[in-house]
C-alpha cells in the first residue's frame, strides 16, 4: 500500500519536474502539465467523459444493444418509452430505438472522425502556405477560400451530395469540403502574426527553407487553435450530417444514423414524440460534450500559455 | 503631522498549484508630500505594492494589511463604490505604456472630460476648460488640436504626457507612477519626468515612483525603498543611495556599467537566501 | 583590416509617397575582432542596419561587406554560418513549443554538423547553462536563461561575427551584468567580432571599442570609447544622450 503510494508520488514528481532528462521525459512532462490544466476544468472533464462513453458505446455496440437494430416488428410499432423490452420505445417499423441509437453512435463517430481529419488538414495547408508566402499565391488561395465561404454551408453540401450521390462517405466528403475554409482563415491569420516573430527570423537566419519553416515552426503553433476550433465545430458537423440524413441525402435507410432517425420520426412528431426526440437528445448531448471539451482545450493549448500555468 | 498614506504590514497573496504565493510580504511605509521611489527587479513585488494600494488586485489574489490608511481613512474596509471615489480622485496611477491605458476609439478630449465630470460633476464647458488647462500644464503645445485627436495620432511621449494630464485633472493627493518612462526614449524621459516633478511640487502631492532604474530613482526621488522578493530590504535617502549598505542594493549598484568608471567585468549579484527570509524593513517615518 | 564594411547604406520601407527612409547614407567599418556599437533612440534606424545585413529588410542600397562576403540580394548559406544574430526580446526569439534541445539541434543540423549531441552539450556549457537545461521549454526558463539559449544558438554554427540587437534591454540589471560578462568572455574565447545595437550608452561604453551615434536614420558621429569616457562628444545630440544617461537632471530638463 505505502509502496504503491511511494511509486505514485515519484511518478508524479517525475512528471512535474522542471528539469527533464530526456526528450521523451520533456514531452511527457509537458503533456502532464496540460492534463492538469484540463483536469481542473470540471466542465471540460464532463465533456471528455461523455465522449469517452460514446466511444465505448460505439465499440461495444453489439454487446450493449438489447436487440438487433434492423429487425422490424410491425405489430409492436410506435410503442412509448418504458414499454416492456423497449426502454426508449419503438419506431414506425417496430424497431427498438435504444438499439438503433447505440449502433448509430458508430456512424456518428465515423463521420466526426473523418471530417475532423480532412477539413482541418486541408485548411491548415491552404492557410499556412497562403499566409507565409504572401503575394499572388496568397491572393489566389484566399479568393478560392472566399468562394467556398460565400455559399451557405448546407446548400453547398447539398450540391456536392447531389453531384456525388447519396451516402455516408459522400456526405462526409461534402461536409469536409464546406468545412475547411474557416480553418484556412484561422491558420492564415495565425501565420501572419507568427511569420513576423523573432523566432521565425532566427530560424531563417540559419538558412531554413520555407517548407521547413511552415511544417516545423508554424504548424505546431497553428494546430492548437485549430484543434480547439475543430472540437467547437464538431457539434455543427454532427448537425450537418444529421441535416443531410434528415433530407435523405446522407445515411440511407435502414441505417440507424441519428439524423435519419429524426427525419423518419418527424411524421409522427405530434402523436409519438419519442421517435424523433430520443436521437435528437443524443445529438444534443454529444454536441454539448464537444463544445465543453473545446472550451477546456482552449485553455490548455493556448500557445501563449505554453501549456503551463 | 499625519502622513497622506500610511501602510503597515501590507501582504498580497495569490493561490497557485504549488500553494500560496506571497508577492508582497509585510511592506510598511508612510508617504508625505514627498517623492518616494520603489526600486526592484522584475518579480520583486514593486508593481503589486502600487496596485494593492488602489485595491486593483483581482481575485483570487488577496490584499491584507494591518493598516492601510489615506488621511486616517481605512482603505481596506471601504466598499467597492467608495474605492471608486478614491481611485482617480484621491489617488491616481500612471502606467508604463500609454498605448494600453488610453481608449483608442475615444478622442483625448472625451477621455479627459469624462474623468473630470465623473469625479466632480462639472458641466461640459468647465470640463473642457479644465482639460485644456491640464494639457498646457504638461507642456503640450496647441492643446485645442490635441483635444480633438485620437490616441493613435500621438507619439509615445505625447501619450504619456496626456496620461499624466488625465490622471492629474481631478487634482489627486497622491500619484502612483509605475515605470512611467520605461517605454520612452531618454530625451523624452527627461521631459516627462520634469513635468511630473513640477506638478508634484506645485500641487503639494505625494508621489510613489515605481521603477527598476536605480540611477533614475536616486536622481529623481527623495526617499527610496529597495524591494527584493516581496520585501523591503533597505530604505534610504535617495541622494545617499550610493552609500547603501544592504548587499542586494550594493550588488545592484555594482552590476551597472558606468561610462566614467570602466571595468573589465561587471559585478555579478550573488543572491543570498537570507534576503528572502529576513523581515521587511519599515519605511515609516 | 576591417571585417565589416558598410558604405552609403540606405534602407527604406514602402514606395512612392509612403516611402520611409529608415537608414540614410550610413558608413562605418568594424575591424576584425573588434566590438562596435550603434546607439540611438527608437526609430533612429540602428536595428534596421542589422536587419538589412541579415536580409530581413528587403529594400536597401549601398555596400555591405562582411568578411569575404559582398552582399547582394540573396545571401549564400555560408554567410549565415559566418554571421549570426541575437535578438532583443528573449521571450519572442525562442519558439514557444521547442525545447532548448530542439532549438540547438535544428540549428546544428541545418548547418550540416554531424556530432550534434556533443555539440549541444558543449554549447550549453559555453553559455553557462548546465546539461539540466537541455530539455526545458522556454516557459521553464527565466529571461536571462532564455537569452543564454539565444546566444548558444548564435554560437552554434561557429560564426566569426555576431550581431547583437539590444541583447540585454529586456533583462534586469543583475542579469544584464551576467549576460554582458558572458558576451565578453565568448568574444575573447572564440575571437568574435561584435556589432551591438543599444539605447544604453553605459552598456555600449562597457562592451565596445567604438560607437556610431544615430539620429533619424543618420549617423551623426562615430566616437571612440575613450572620447565617450572623457565626455568629449562632438555632436550636440551625442552630448544630450550622454547627459541623459546619468539619470534625471532638472537642469538638463529645462534646456531640453
Amino acid at each position: 500500500m505505502t509502496d504503491t503510494n511511494m511509486q505514485k508520488q515519484t511518478l508524479r514528481e517525475w512528471l512535474m519536474t522542471d528539469t527533464p532528462t530526456s526528450r521523451r521525459h520533456a514531452k511527457f512532462a509537458a503533456l502532464y502539465s496540460g492534463w492538469l490544466t484540463l483536469k481542473s476544468n470540471s466542465m471540460a472533464m464532463i465533456g471528455l467523459g461523455i465522449l469517452l462513453l460514446l466511444v465505448l458505446i460505439a465499440a461495444a455496440a453489439p454487446l450493449l444493444a438489447p436487440m438487433d437494430p434492423f429487425v422490424q416488428n410491425l405489430g409492436n410499432r410506435l410503442q412509448p418509452p418504458g414499454t416492456e423490452g423497449h426502454l426508449l420505445g419503438t419506431d414506425s417499423l417496430g424497431r427498438d430505438i435504444l438499439s438503433r441509437m447505440i449502433y448509430g453512435s458508430r456512424i456518428t463517430l465515423y463521420i466526426v472522425a473523418l471530417v475532423a481529419l480532412i477539413a482541418p488538414i486541408v485548411g491548415l495547408l491552404v492557410g499556412t502556405v497562403a499566409g507565409y508566402t504572401g503575394g499572388w499565391i496568397d491572393t489566389i488561395l484566399m479568393r478560392i477560400t472566399d468562394i467556398f465561404l460565400a455559399f451557405p454551408r448546407l446548400v453547398l453540401a447539398l450540391a456536392f451530395v447531389a453531384a456525388l450521390g447519396a451516402g455516408i462517405e459522400n456526405a462526409v466528403l461534402a461536409i469536409s469540403l464546406t468545412a475547411w475554409p474557416p480553418y484556412a482563415r484561422i491558420a492564415r491569420a495565425e501565420t501572419l502574426t507568427i511569420r513576423n516573430s523573432d523566432y521565425i527570423a532566427a530560424i531563417k537566419l540559419q538558412g531554413a527553407r520555407a517548407g521547413r519553416i511552415i511544417t516545423r515552426h508554424i504548424w505546431p503553433l497553428c494546430i492548437s487553435s485549430l484543434i480547439v476550433r475543430v472540437t467547437l465545430d464538431m457539434a455543427g458537423v454532427i448537425l450537418a450530417a444529421a441535416g443531410l440524413g434528415f433530407l435523405g441525402l446522407g445515411a440511407q435507410p435502414p441505417s440507424p444514423e441519428w439524423g435519419a432517425m429524426i427525419a423518419e420520426g418527424r411524421r409522427f412528431i405530434l402523436d409519438h414524440w419519442w421517435v424523433a426526440t430520443m436521437p435528437g437528445l443524443a445529438i444534443f448531448t454529444v454536441s454539448l460534450a464537444f463544445n465543453l471539451l473545446g472550451d477546456g482545450l482552449r485553455d490548455v493549448l493556448d500557445p501563449k500559455e505554453g501549456g503551463h500555468s | 503631522m499625519t502622513p497622506l498614506l500610511d501602510v503597515k504590514n501590507l501582504r498580497v497573496t495569490f493561490p497557485t498549484r504549488q500553494g500560496e504565493f506571497e508577492a508582497v510580504r509585510g511592506v510598511s511605509f508612510t508617504l508625505g508630500k514627498e517623492r518616494l521611489g520603489i526600486v526592484g527587479e522584475s518579480g520583486s513585488g514593486k508593481s503589486m505594492t502600487g496596485r494593492a494600494i488602489l485595491r486593483l488586485i483581482r481575485p483570487p489574489g488577496r490584499v491584507e494589511a494591518d493598516k492601510m490608511e489615506l488621511h486616517g481613512r481605512d482603505l481596506l474596509s471601504m466598499s467597492e463604490k467608495e474605492m471608486q471615489g478614491v481611485r482617480g480622485q484621491k489617488i491616481s496611477m500612471v502606467m508604463q505604456d500609454p498605448k494600453f491605458s488610453l481608449n483608442p476609439v475615444m478622442t483625448i478630449a472625451d477621455q479627459i472630460m469624462e474623468i473630470y465630470r465623473f469625479h466632480t460633476g462639472a458641466g461640459k464647458k468647465a470640463a473642457w476648460a479644465k482639460a485644456i488647462e491640464m494639457l498646457e500644464a504638461v507642456s503640450i503645445r496647441d492643446p485645442e488640436r490635441v483635444m480633438r485627436s485620437y490616441p493613435h495620432e500621438m507619439s509615445g511621449g505625447m501619450g504619456q504626457r496626456i496620461m499624466i494630464a488625465m490622471m492629474l485633472v481631478t487634482e489627486p493627493e497622491i500619484l502612483i507612477a509605475d515605470e512611467p518612462t520605461s517605454a520612452l526614449d531618454v530625451s523624452v524621459q527627461t521631459q516627462v519626468l520634469s513635468i511630473i516633478d513640477r506638478l508634484v511640487r506645485e500641487r503639494g502631492m505625494g508621489l510613489i515612483f515605481i521603477s527598476h532604474d536605480l540611477k533614475l530613482v536616486s536622481s529623481f526621488c527623495d526617499r527610496v525603498l529597495i524591494m527584493y522578493a516581496g520585501r523591503v530590504v533597505e530604505v534610504c535617502e535617495a541622494d545617499k543611495l550610493d552609500q547603501a549598505t544592504h548587499p542586494y542594493t550594493r550588488g545592484l549598484l555594482g552590476s551597472l556599467p558606468d561610462i566614467r568608471e570602466p571595468k573589465d567585468r561587471l559585478e555579478v549579484l550573488k543572491r543570498d537566501e537570507t534576503w528572502r527570509i529576513a523581515e521587511s524593513v519599515s519605511g515609516r517615518t | 583590416m576591417s571585417h565589416i564594411h558598410i558604405e552609403n547604406l540606405n534602407v527604406w520601407f514602402g514606395d512612392g509617397a509612403d516611402r520611409v527612409d529608415a537608414v540614410k547614407n550610413a558608413t562605418f567599418d568594424v575591424p576584425s575582432g573588434a566590438s562596435f556599437g550603434l546607439v540611438g533612440e527608437s526609430g533612429s534606424g540602428k536595428s534596421t542596419i542589422l536587419r538589412a545585413m541579415m536580409g530581413l529588410a528587403p529594400t536597401w542600397s549601398g555596400t555591405i561587406q562582411v568578411g569575404d562576403f559582398k552582399l547582394g540580394k540573396k545571401r549564400p548559406k555560408e554567410f549565415y554560418k559566418d554571421v549570426q544574430m541575437v535578438f532583443q526580446d528573449p521571450y519572442a526569439s525562442l519558439h514557444p513549443r521547442h525545447s532548448v534541445d530542439q532549438v540547438l539541434g535544428e540549428t546544428l543540423s541545418l548547418h550540416g554538423f554531424k556530432d550534434i549531441d556533443n555539440r549541444i552539450m558543449k554549447l550549453l556549457d559555453d553559455v553557462g547553462l548546465g546539461p539540466a537545461f537541455r530539455f526545458r521549454y522556454p516557459h521553464q526558463l527565466s529571461g536571462g536563461q532564455r537569452q543564454r539559449v539565444a546566444i548558444a544558438r548564435a554560437l552554434a554554427p561557429e560564426p566569426s561575427v555576431i550581431l547583437l540587437d539590444e541583447p540585454t534591454s529586456a533583462l534586469d540589471v543583475s542579469v544584464q551584468a551576467e549576460v554582458l560578462n558572458l558576451l565578453s568572455d565568448l568574444r575573447e574565447e572564440h575571437k568574435l567580432t561584435y556589432l551591438m545595437v543599444s539605447h544604453n550608452l553605459a552598456v555600449v561604453a562597457h562592451m565596445c571599442d567604438a560607437t556610431a551615434v544615430m539620429q533619424n536614420g543618420e549617423i551623426v558621429e562615430v566616437m571612440t570609447v575613450e572620447d565617450m569616457r572623457a565626455m568629449n562628444p562632438k555632436h550636440p545630440y551625442t552630448k544630450h544622450l550622454l547627459d541623459s544617461s546619468f539619470g534625471y537632471n532638472p537642469n538638463a530638463a529645462q534646456s531640453a
